[in-house]
């Protein structure tokens, strides 16, 4: 318990350090919100008044604290690009997309990394690895936007295996928009999938080496049980965090899986409101991005608990 | 003795093995043409320096170290009149438990820290027994009194890192001998444990071993751990045995000049795991290099010419008509006695 309230309050620091930044950023981005708004050609008195109704003639640190004590009460305030909806509610409408496609896409990959690596581990230095890290490194040589490019013409216009319409609300059609979310789930995960395999390979390699796994062969226990029972979770550390890191990355920048798709996600929405000069928007996605971020991590922390009890607090 | 007598008989019988294997720097005869038996409740010690081959013989017995692209195994191993080295891989599991079983020397790593006691006990009786969960887990707990550990129901759910090293390797005992192996190859099971804990697993090995009937093999580099525990004791050099007979024969009138300097330098309980034994002049062999001829004579001090030039082969050297048998052209005193 206590434990737990120790990274609740480290958690709120952190949050609050990246709420700063976040702010301190975005408001030093060049162009001037009140011409974002009018348009250029009004006289100067008019952008006065509204720079001034924005409240962006305060200091700095009152600012700052405005935007923070609403963004507590989950008030990120209102875009400056009509039709100047909450931001809030352009948050909410935009993340559960780029959580879906980025959840998805790391299943994928790691429901193939998993077998791949202890495929390539058990053989180690043999045809099979050696063929499965070139194959990987295929992968990584590929960009993003031809795989999907690909993907499209093969199985979207040519197959016509997959939807090429509008994005589908997971509580509207679930089964459509797994359907919708698969293809670009697909191209994410192959742009993780080398890196995944290749660390858990690595760990697995190593792990191999222990006393313990000696000891389950000298048990009689058949090689791929061993893998599967005895070497992956002591092995899966790295993958772990990887993988965290990636979800926390992967919810803010799947710009080009999200354009090639026509799909509304947080990327897209940040690149437009960036170029818009829409400073609220921006603001309010980076920092619930940091929020996804924040949270991952204390996820991923947990389970290290899990992953190796020898790290778990004993409650006497 | 006919063969077919043999083999009833001995649990476990090896003939002429080798193990080579090939690495960078060279090509290592890591076992070089040992030949030994065991019989049901027999107790063998193999002793010799850090680097001799134990491990790799006692690994070359249970076919953990097979024949593959790095490594050349020649010569046979007989366990319950199976020819381990001569089965497929699949084959040779099922021995792994029920014929034959190993205690490792660290019990700190020779348990998977993300695994509980009881995982660790009931997956090879539910392997190889094809027991249930309960069954399995009713069993495990039974083991776990027969290795003197208090309180069973508790550590079954306990990680190995909550446990001391002494009630681990008492884990990993258990865990040898949940599947009752007839033989039982224990290598240096008690060199990371504490001094006081050591006699008390030495103990617990030769009791289980004597109550069950099983066949053990105890490789230690303390022959004060030998000594008094094992009926025979077979001293290993570069890869080879050099002298082996009943343990009091060795230990009263050693023949061998290396047996002889090792048993003189007998290490103080305490001392650190692997040190070499000091009192030996010289370096172990190079196992890459070995010598032609015997591959103590660069330490010998009884080395002569024909040391150097002409391997010796393991013959009775002392107490005609029994097991005695030493590889030395010049072996001390009972025969320099008959000879002059
Ligand atoms: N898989 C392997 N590949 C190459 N060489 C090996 C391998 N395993 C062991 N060796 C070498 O074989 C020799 C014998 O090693 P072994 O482990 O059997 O010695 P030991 O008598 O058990 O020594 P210790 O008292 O240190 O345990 C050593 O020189 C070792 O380096
Ligand atoms: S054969 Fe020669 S060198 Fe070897 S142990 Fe005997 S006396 Fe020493
Ligand atoms: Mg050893």
């Amino acid at each position: 318990m206590r434990r737990i309230a120790w990274r609740a309050g480290e958690l709120l620091g952190v949050l609050f350090i990246v709420s700063f930044g976040v702010f301190m950023l975005v408001t030093l981005m060049p162009g001037d919100p009140a011409v974002a708004i009018l348009g250029e050609g009004h006289p100067p008195a008019e952008y006065e008044a509204l720079r001034h109704e924005l409240g962006l003639n305060d200091p700095l640190l009152i600012r700052y604290w405005d935007w923070l004590s609403s963004a507590a009460t989950g008030d990120l305030g209102r875009s400056l690009v009509p039709p100047q909806s909450d931001v809030s509610d352009r948050i909410l409408g935009a993340l559960p997309v780029s959580v879906q496609l980025a959840v998805m896409g790391l299943l994928i990959a790691l429901v193939l990394a998993v077998p791949l690596a202890m495929w390539s581990a058990a053989h180690a230095g043999g045809a099979v690895d050696r063929m499965i890290s070139a194959g990987m490194f295929a992968t990584l040589s590929v960009p993003s936007f031809l795989a999907g490019l690909l993907l499209i013409m093969i199985f979207a216009n040519g197959l016509g295996w997959f939807p090429r319409a509008q994005w589908v609300r997971i509580g509207e059609d679930p089964v459509g928009n797994l359907h919708h979310a698969l293809l670009p789930a697909i191209v994410i995960a192959l742009m993780e999938l080398a890196l995944f395999t290749r660390i858990l390979r690595n760990d697995l390699i190593v792990t191999l080496k222990e006393d313990y796994i000696l000891a389950a062969r000298a048990k009689g226990m058949p090689p791929w049980r061993i893998l599967v029972t005895d070497a992956l979770r002591p092995s899966s550390f790295s993958l772990v965090t990887l993988m965290g890191i990636s979800l926390g990355r992967l919810v803010g920048s799947t710009v080009i899986v999200e354009y090639l798709f026509a799909l509304p996600g947080m990327g897209s929405m940040i690149v437009t409101a960036s170029g818009q000069g829409d400073f609220p928007l921006v603001q309010g996605a980076v920092l619930v991005i940091a929020l996804v971020y924040v949270v991952v991590n204390a996820g991923i922390d947990l389970s290290y608990g899990y992953l190796d009890p020898r790290t778990r607090r004993v409650h006497a | 003795m006919g063969h077919e007598e043999c083999q009833a008989v001995n649990i476990l019988e090896v003939n002429d093995l080798h193990t080579v294997f090939t690495t960078p720097r060279g090509v290592m005869r890591a076992v070089d043409g040992v030949a030994l038996s065991l019989r049901a409740g027999e107790t063998l010690g193999i002793v010799g320096e850090s680097g001799s081959g134990k491990s790799v013989l006692g690994r070359t017995i249970t076919g953990l170290i097979a024949d593959n692209a790095t490594t050349s195994v020649s010569g046979s191993v007989r366990i319950g009149g199976h020819d381990i080295h001569a089965l497929t891989q699949k084959a040779r599991r099922r021995l792994w438990g029920p014929e034959v079983a190993m205690v490792f020397q660290d019990p700190m790593t020779s348990l998977n820290p993300v695994k509980r006691v009881s995982t660790h006990l009931t997956e090879a009786l539910r392997l190889h027994l094809g027991l249930g969960r309960k069954d399995a887990y009713e069993r495990a707990i039974d083991l776990l009194r027969q290795v003197f550990i208090p309180d069973p129901t508790r550590r079954m759910t306990q990680y190995p890192h909550e446990l001391s090293g002494g009630m681990r390797q008492r884990v990993v005992i258990a865990m040898a001998l949940a599947c009752d192996p007839k033989l039982l190859i224990a290598d240096e099971p008690t060199t990371a444990l504490d001094v006081t804990v050591q006699r008390q697993i030495l103990d617990l090995l030769a009791a289980l071993a004597s109550e069950r009937n099983m066949a053990t093999i105890l490789i230690s580099h303390d022959l004060g751990a030998v000594e008094g525990r094992t009926d025979r004791v077979a001293v290993m050099y570069g890869g080879r045995i050099v002298e082996t007979s009943d343990t009091a024969r060795v230990f009263a009138n050693p023949v061998h000049p290396y047996a002889e300097a090792l048993l003189a330098s007998i290490p103080r309980i305490g001392d650190a795991p692997h040190t070499v034994l000091r009192a030996i002049e010289g370096a172990p062999p190079n196992m890459l290099t070995l010598p032609t001829g015997c591959s103590f004579a660069p330490r010998c001090r009884f080395a002569t010419d024909r040391c150097h030039e002409e391997q010796p082969e393991l013959r009775e050297l002392a107490d005609k008509g029994t097991t005695h048998v030493g590889a030395c052209h010049f072996p001390l005193l009972p025969v320099h006695q008959e000879v002059s």
